[in-house]
C-alpha cells in the first residue's frame, strides 16, 4: 500500500464522512440496519501481499503462453514455415538439371539472392525473408497485434484482467512486449525453416557477398542471424500501429482487418511515384534495406533509417495506444 | 422472507451511526452518475452505502443500471460525475490497492475457450500483482474444488456448459481471500439446483466475514440470501436498508377467514382497520393500530365465526410496489 494511496484517502475523506442528505428513502428504513459484522471483520482480513517486482514477468509469461496456445497463432507460424519449403522445392525443381537459376539482378535484394540458392543453401534464408517481409510477416504481426486488446475485449476477458487488477499501463506494455516477441518468433520461424530446407536440398559452404567478396559459412550464418534480427525489428512499427488500432475497437476481427488493410494500403502507396515526398515516412519504405547486411563492408545508412523509423512509429503509436487505453471505458 | 428475517433479527436502538458511516462502509458512493456516450443516463445520482459484513442485494429490473454501477465501482468505466469509495478508498484511483481484495463476477463469466478451466484460473491469477506465484497451483485447485469443478478442471472451457462457466467465473473471484465479493446476477442461466448451490456458497462466504454485493433482478433471490438491499429503477436508487426494515416499511395485511364475511368487515372497520376488502370468505385489511388480540376478541364477541386470523408479512415485492406504485417490470 503506497504512500500516494494514503494521501488519496485523505483527499477524498471530508466529502464522504458528511451525512447523506440526498438519499431518496423512508427515514425509518435508514435507522439501525442490523449490521451482521462490525469493523473488526474489516480489519481482520486487511493483510495483502505487496506486489512482487517480478510480477510483471509472471504476467508476461502468462501472456506469451496464452498467445502461443491460440490455434490462430500456430496457424500463422505454420504458414510462415511453409514459405521457405515451397520456395526451396520450386528452386530445386527449376535447377534439377544442374543449371543455375536464370535471370536475377532485378529488384531490391530478393531476386539477387534467389539465383544463388542452388549454389549455397544459406541464400534460401535471405530469399525467404525477402519474400515474406513485404506481406506474410507483417500480416501475421497485424493479426496478432490487432487482436491483442480488441480480442480480449470482445471475449470479455479484458474486464477480468483489469479487475484482477493487471493495471492498464502494465497490461498494454505486456501486450506490446508479447507482440514484439511474436515478431521475433515469426522471423526466426522463417529463417530456421529456410536454413533447414536450404541445408537439406542444396550444397552449403563459403558464400559470396553482394559486394563480391567471399565469407565463410560460419560468418554467413552470423549475417543470417543479423538479418533475421533486422527483419524482426522492421516489424516493430506495424506492431505498434496494430496495437493502437486494437485499443480503438471492441472487435478483434475489425482490428485485425483494419491493421492488415492499412498494411496493404501503405504498400500500394509506397509504389506510387507522385507520393515520393511522403514515402520516407511509410513504415515499410526501408524494409528491404536488410539486404545491405550482405554487403562488404555492411552498408548501414538505410538500415539505420529503417530502425529509426520503426522507433518513431513505436513511440508515436505506442503513446497513442497508451493514451487511449488508459482512459477508455471498458463496457464489454 | 421468513428465512431472511430469522438471520437478521431487528435490533432497535443500536448505535445509529455504526455501519452507516462512510469509513465503515465497504462501498460508499455519492452522487454517482453515468451517462454513456450515446447519451443514455444509466445511473443517476446514486448514494449507496454497503455496510461491512452484509450480504447486500442490489435489486432492479433489467436496464436499471446495476451493471453500470458495478463497472464504476470496479474502475472499468469513469463516472460522469460523483464519486465512489470501495474498502474506504477512492475508485478508480486506488484500483491497485483495492481490487486485489475484491472478487468480482461482472455481467457473466468470460473465459478463454481454448484454455482449460484450470489454465483460465492460472491466467487470471497471474494478472493479480499481489497473488503469490508459489501458491498459485494450490489456490487454483482449491477454488475449483470450492465451486465443484475439481473434476472438470482439465477440460477446455469452450466445452463447459453455461452453469460450469458461471462456476468457473465464481472460482476466479475466489482465488484469494477477499474482503468484498461483487456478484452481478450470479444465478443467471443456472438451473434451480445451481441457483441453490450459489446461494449456499454466498451464505458460506458471508459467514466467513466476506461482504457480498449481489445484484439481481429476482426479488425472491434477494429475500432468500440478503441482509440488506437497495432497489434501483431507471438508474435511480429508490431505497436501501436492512431487508427486514424494507419489508416492514410496507405494512403487512390482516387476513381473516370466515363464513361471516360481511359481519367481519363491519367489525374490522369499527376496530379502526382501513382498506377493508371482502373476497368470498377472505376479509383483508390494513392492520389497525390497536392490539390484534383485542380485534380478534371483538370479532368473536360479534359472533363472527373465525376460521383464520393471520397477519401476513409484507414481502420485498410489496415494499417495491409500495415504493414505486408499480410492478417489478422492465422499464420501457
Ligand atoms: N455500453 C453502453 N453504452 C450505452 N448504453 C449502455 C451501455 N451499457 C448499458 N447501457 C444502458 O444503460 C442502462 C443500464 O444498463 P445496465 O447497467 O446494464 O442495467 P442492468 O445491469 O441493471 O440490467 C440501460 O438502458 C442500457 O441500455
Ligand atoms: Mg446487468
Amino acid at each position: 500500500m503506497s504512500r500516494a494511496d494514503a494521501q488519496d484517502d485523505r483527499a477524498g475523506e471530508s466529502a464522504l464522512t458528511a451525512p447523506d442528505p440526498g438519499v431518496v428513502m423512508d427515514p425509518g428504513v435508514v435507522a439501525g440496519p442490523g449490521v451482521v459484522a462490525g469493523p473488526s471483520v474489516v480489519a481482520g482480513q486487511g493483510a495483502v501481499r505487496s506486489p512482487s517486482p517480478l510480477w510483471s514477468l509472471g504476467l508476461f509469461r502468462s501472456e506469451l503462453l496464452t498467445t502461443f496456445r491460440r490455434w490462430r497463432t500456430l496457424a500463422l507460424l505454420a504458414v510462415l514455415a511453409a514459405v521457405p519449403i515451397l520456395v526451396g522445392i520450386a528452386v530445386k525443381i527449376e535447377t534439377g538439371d544442374g543449371s543455375s537459376l536464370g535471370g536475377g539482378g532485378g529488384g531490391a535484394g530478393g531476386p539477387a539472392f534467389i539465383s544463388q540458392i542452388s549454389n549455397n543453401g544459406l541464400f534460401l534464408v535471405f530469399t525467404a525473408l525477402a519474400a515474406t517481409l513485404p506481406f506474410f510477416l507483417p500480416m501475421a504481426i497485424g493479426v496478432v497485434a490487432g487482436d491483442a486488446i480488441a480480442g480480449e475485449s470482445s471475449a470479455g476477458t479484458l474486464r477480468y484482467l483489469l479487475v484482477a487488477p493487471a493495471g492498464r499501463s502494465r497490461l498494454l506494455l505486456t501486450k506490446y512486449a508479447t507482440v514484439i516477441t511474436f515478431c521475433l518468433a515469426a522471423t526466426l520461424v522463417v529463417a530456421v525453416s529456410a536454413l533447414a530446407v536450404g541445408a537439406l536440398l542444396f550444397p552449403v559452404g563459403d558464400l559470396i557477398t553482394i559486394s563480391g567478396t567471399r565469407i565463410t559459412y560460419a560468418e554467413g550464418l552470423g549475417r543470417a542471424l543479423l538479418i533475421a534480427l533486422v527483419v524482426a525489428a522492421s516489424l516493430v512499427g506495424i506492431a505498434a500501429l496494430g496495437l493502437f488500432v486494437s485499443t480503438l475497437t471492441g472487435s478483434g476481427i475489425a482490428a485485425m482487418a483494419t491493421t492488415v488493410g492499412l498494411l496493404i494500403t501503405v504498400q500500394i502507396l509506397d509504389q506510387i511515384p507522385q507520393l515520393d515526398a511522403l514515402q520516407p515516412y511509410f513504415f515499410s519504405h526501408y524494409w528491404l534495406s536488410f539486404a545491405d547486411v550482405m554487403r562488404e563492408p555492411v552498408y548501414w545508412d538505410d538500415l539505420v533509417k529503417n530502425l529509426g523509423l520503426q522507433a518513431l512509429y513505436a513511440a508515436v503509436f505506442g503513446s497513442a495506444a497508451w493514451a487511449r487505453f488508459t482512459t477508455k471505458d471498458i463496457t464489454a | 422472507m421468513a428465512e431472511a428475517s430469522a438471520t437478521e433479527p431487528k435490533r432497535p436502538g443500536r448505535e445509529p451511526d455504526r455501519g452507516e458511516r462512510a469509513d465503515d462502509a465497504v462501498i460508499a458512493t455519492r452522487g454517482l452518475t453515468k451517462r454513456y456516450r450515446g447519451g443514455q443516463l444509466a445511473v443517476d445520482g446514486l448514494d449507496l452505502t454497503v455496510p461491512a459484513g452484509s450480504v447486500f442485494g442490489f435489486l432492479g429490473p433489467n436496464g436499471s443500471g446495476k451493471t453500470t454501477t458495478i463497472r464504476m465501482l470496479m474502475g472499468l468505466i469513469e463516472p460522469t460525475s460523483g464519486s465512489a469509495r470501495v474498502l474506504g478508498r477512492p475508485m478508480p484511483r486506488a484500483s491497485r490497492t483495492v481490487l486485489p481484495r475484491v472478487g468480482a463476477l461482472i455481467e457473466g463469466p468470460a473465459l478463454y475457450g481454448f484454455l482449460s478451466g484450470r489454465d483460465n484460473l492460472l491466467r487470471y491469477d497471474a494478472a493479480d500483482p499481489t497473488a503469490d506465484p508459489r501458491t498459485r497451483r494450490e489456490r487454483v485447485a482449491a477454488a475449483l474444488d470450492r465451486v465443484g469443478l475439481a473434476a472438470a478442471g482439465g477440460k477446455k472451457a469452450k466445452a463447459y456448459s453455461l452453469g460450469m462457466k458461471q462456476r468457473l467465473g465464481l472460482a476466479a473471484a475466489l482465488l484469494q481471500p477477499r474482503r468484498l465479493l461483487v456478484l452481478d446476477e450470479p444465478t443467471n442461466g443456472l438451473d434451480p439446483q445451481g441457483m441453490r448451490e450459489i446461494r449456499t456458497l454466498v451464505r458460506e462466504l458471508a459467514s466467513d466475514g466476506t461482504t457480498v454485493f449481489l445484484s439481481s433482478h429476482l426479488l425472491d433471490e434477494i429475500e432468500q440470501v440478503c441482509t440488506h438491499a437497495a432497489v434501483m429503477a431507471q438508474g435511480r436508487l429508490i431505497t436501501q436498508g436492512a431487508v427486514a426494515d424494507l419489508a416492514a416499511g410496507a405494512r403487512g395485511r390482516l387476513v381473516v377467514t370466515t363464513p361471516d364475511a360481511g359481519e367481519a368487515a363491519r367489525v374490522l372497520k369499527e376496530q379502526g382497520a382501513a382498506d377493508v376488502v371482502v373476497d368470498g370468505e377472505r376479509v383483508t385489511s390494513e392492520p389497525p393500530e390497536r392490539d390484534l388480540a383485542e380485534v380478534n376478541a371483538a370479532l368473536v364477541a360479534a359472533r363472527v365465526r373465525v376460521r383464520g386470523f393471520v397477519l401476513e408479512r409484507a414481502s420485498l415485492e410489496d415494499a417495491f410496489v409500495a415504493l414505486t406504485g408499480e410492478g417489478f417490470d422492465v422499464a420501457g
